[in-house]
């Protein structure tokens, strides 16, 4: 009867998006007074789920899980899940959370809800809150199924400590050749650097830089914060910047602590896509930019003096609070 | 090869998003509706397997009479055929058994879908729909090869892509990479006359239950006041974003 997370790793160690799903099925598990089992596939170390709530943790290690394939990990997931007996199934956000979710609650036979930001506003009925229209609006649903699947959004919930000694068990799921039957050939990622989808600040550029050769500052000011690097839809409609930074309705959402807009004008359906970003600082010699309005903070200026300046003065605030 | 490509009608990116009925209803007054973005890369990357592989190209919705000028707009686009389930898209799980009915009906090898609609982001039909009827599945597709019954298709993950092999019948959520943005194809005037004679079926829709129900929906509350920084002075801003939103 307990809560199920799935938790999310890379490379060995737990996202910190698993941590925050942790988190978020102890506070559900709270409200229907039971507990939290967390299932790790090939992850990290389980006394970091415990020390977010987790009072158990399945273990899965299987070499053909190695690379991600979401039919078979749906499938570990529903099995943990019946074994367990879990009437709520917590998953992340992340692309391969998405991919796998459908899969997933047609096989558990469950109600899903996408893109949830709050804990259940009752667990019965069971209604949750969910970003839609792509931020501009939430909307509130009761999953009606006897099994619910809740993918929390990014950065909506935080993380939250609650120090548990986690059992661990280990578990290996029965996994047929029909679960393999789209095949991973390659996987190219980019490692070491941070991504839109996991980083705590995102730097964009827009057309106000006038070209991709002046994309120099923008990865220098990325460089200084830890930053990911994103832009606007026609930088990347142009080919300044790869479709993958491409941030906006069409694009991808961006729900960073941080959001620095450079020569952004802020079209809605730009500031639609980073919305759920926390904190906006929007950099434009255009007084007029809409953006200024969605922003927290606004520089009326040109970017290409304010922002080497901004490095110079980000460098030296890291060497006085190093 | 049959390719089934699903048109989600939804507002125009532009919209002003607003609620009727007590915040239960979106207010769809003055409101501009077209094919889902990602639909429309995908229904593009369709006419594409069209007019070099010679596939068929169906379209289908679910929804009212009112989604049939934006069916008739993937028509112009040069889809061969459309279908429009008439019911009301009550939640993901029912649109996807509606669209299972169908799949199954025409026999389609090749189901091209957005990754989401930009309306409710759900982004559960296509994995639905292929959970369904027992067909593979590619989410977030920036890439797709069709050889006979195999299948290449390249998929966006963070931080990079990842290459996957599988074979027909497949479904895919699509977006943007399938095709570029300036491949996108404004209808002709040729195709809109040849659209008027292109069949459009409306068939009925198929018992399902729903599992999910809206209860009201929410506007973001209204934003403080944006706090300007003076550009000759940029410690300021670092200060602020240290000391004031704690974020650095």
């Amino acid at each position: 009867m307990s809560v199920l997370v799935y938790t999310e790793s890379d490379q060995g160690k737990f996202k910190k998006i698993a941590l925050e799903a942790t988190s978020y099925a102890k506070g559900v598990a709270e409200m229907l007074g039971t507990t939290v089992t967390a299932l790790s596939i090939n992850g990290g170390d389980a006394s970091e789920l415990g020390t977010h709530g987790a009072s158990k943790v399945l273990q899965v290690s299987d070499s053909k899980l190695e690379q991600f394939n979401a039919k078979a990990y749906a499938d570990a997931i529903a099995q943990t899940a019946q074994k367990e007996e879990a009437k709520v199934v917590i998953i992340s956000s992340s692309a391969n959370a998405k991919f796998l979710a459908p899969l997933l609650a047609v096989q558990l036979n469950a109600s899903y809800a996408p893109n949830v930001v709050a804990l259940p506003e009752g667990t019965s009925p069971f209604v949750v809150k969910s970003n839609v229209f792509t931020n501009k609006a939430f909307a509130k649903a009761e999953l009606k199924s006897d099994i619910k699947l809740i993918g929390l959004s990014k950065n909506a919930y935080g993380l939250k400590e609650n120090p548990t000694t986690a059992a661990t068990e280990d578990f290996s799921p029965s996994l047929n050749d029909a679960d393999f039957s789209v095949k991973v050939e390659s996987v190219d990622k980019v490692t070491g650097k941070a991504t839109i989808a996991d980083a705590e600040v995102v730097v964009s550029g827009g057309r106000g830089l006038k070209g991709p050769e002046n994309w120099g500052m923008i990865e220098d000011l990325a460089e200084v914060l830890g930053a990911a690097t994103a832009c606007s839809k026609p930088v990347s409609d142009m080919g300044w910047r790869p479709h993958s930074e491409h941030v906006g309705q069409t694009g991808k959402p961006v729900a960073s602590n941080l959001y620095i807009a450079i020569g952004i004008s802020g079209a809605i359906q730009h500031l639609a896509g980073i919305n759920s970003s926390k904190v906006k600082v929007v950099i434009n010699n255009d007084p007029e930019a809409p953006f200024f309005k969605a922003a927290d903070y606004g520089i009326v200026g040109d970017a290409f003096e304010v922002v080497p300046k901004l490095i110079e003065k980000l460098k030296e605030f890291k060497v006085n609070n190093a | 090869m049959k390719i089934l490509v699903c048109i989600s009608h939804v507002p125009d990116t532009t919209s002003k998003i607003n609620f009727t009925d007590n915040d239960t209803k979106f207010d769809t007054n003055g409101v501009q509706f077209v094919i889902n973005p990602n639909d429309e890369f995908g229904l593009t990357r369709a006419m594409w397997f069209k007019e070099k592989q010679g596939a068929t190209v169906h379209v289908v919705n679910v929804g009212g009479p009112e989604t049939e000028p934006t069916l008739r707009k993937a028509l112009a686009i040069g889809a061969d055929e459309a279908i429009r389930v008439n019911t009301n898209p009550t939640d993901g799980f029912f649109v996807a058994k509606q669209l299972a009915a169908v799949m199954q009906d025409g026999n389609y090898d090749l189901v091209i879908a957005g990754r989401e609609s930009i309306d409710y982001n759900g982004g559960m039909v296509p994995g639905m729909l292929a959970s369904i009827t027992g067909a593979n599945f590619v989410n977030t597709c920036i890439s797709l090869e069709v050889d006979g019954n195999n299948a290449k298709a390249i998929r966006e993950i963070d931080g990079g892509k990842e290459t996957l092999s599988t074979t027909l019948p497949l479904v895919i959520g699509g977006q943007k990479g399938l095709v570029e943005e300036s491949d996108l194809r404004i209808p002709n005037m040729r195709g809109i006359m040849q659209a008027r004679q292109k069949p459009l079926k409306v068939i009925e829709a198929t018992s399902a239950e729903n599992v999910t129900a809206v209860t009201g929906y929410e506007k973001p509350a209204p934003k403080g006041a944006v706090k300007m920084v003076d550009p000759e002075n940029v410690e300021e801003l670092v200060n602020l974003l240290h000391n004031e939103a704690k974020v650095i």
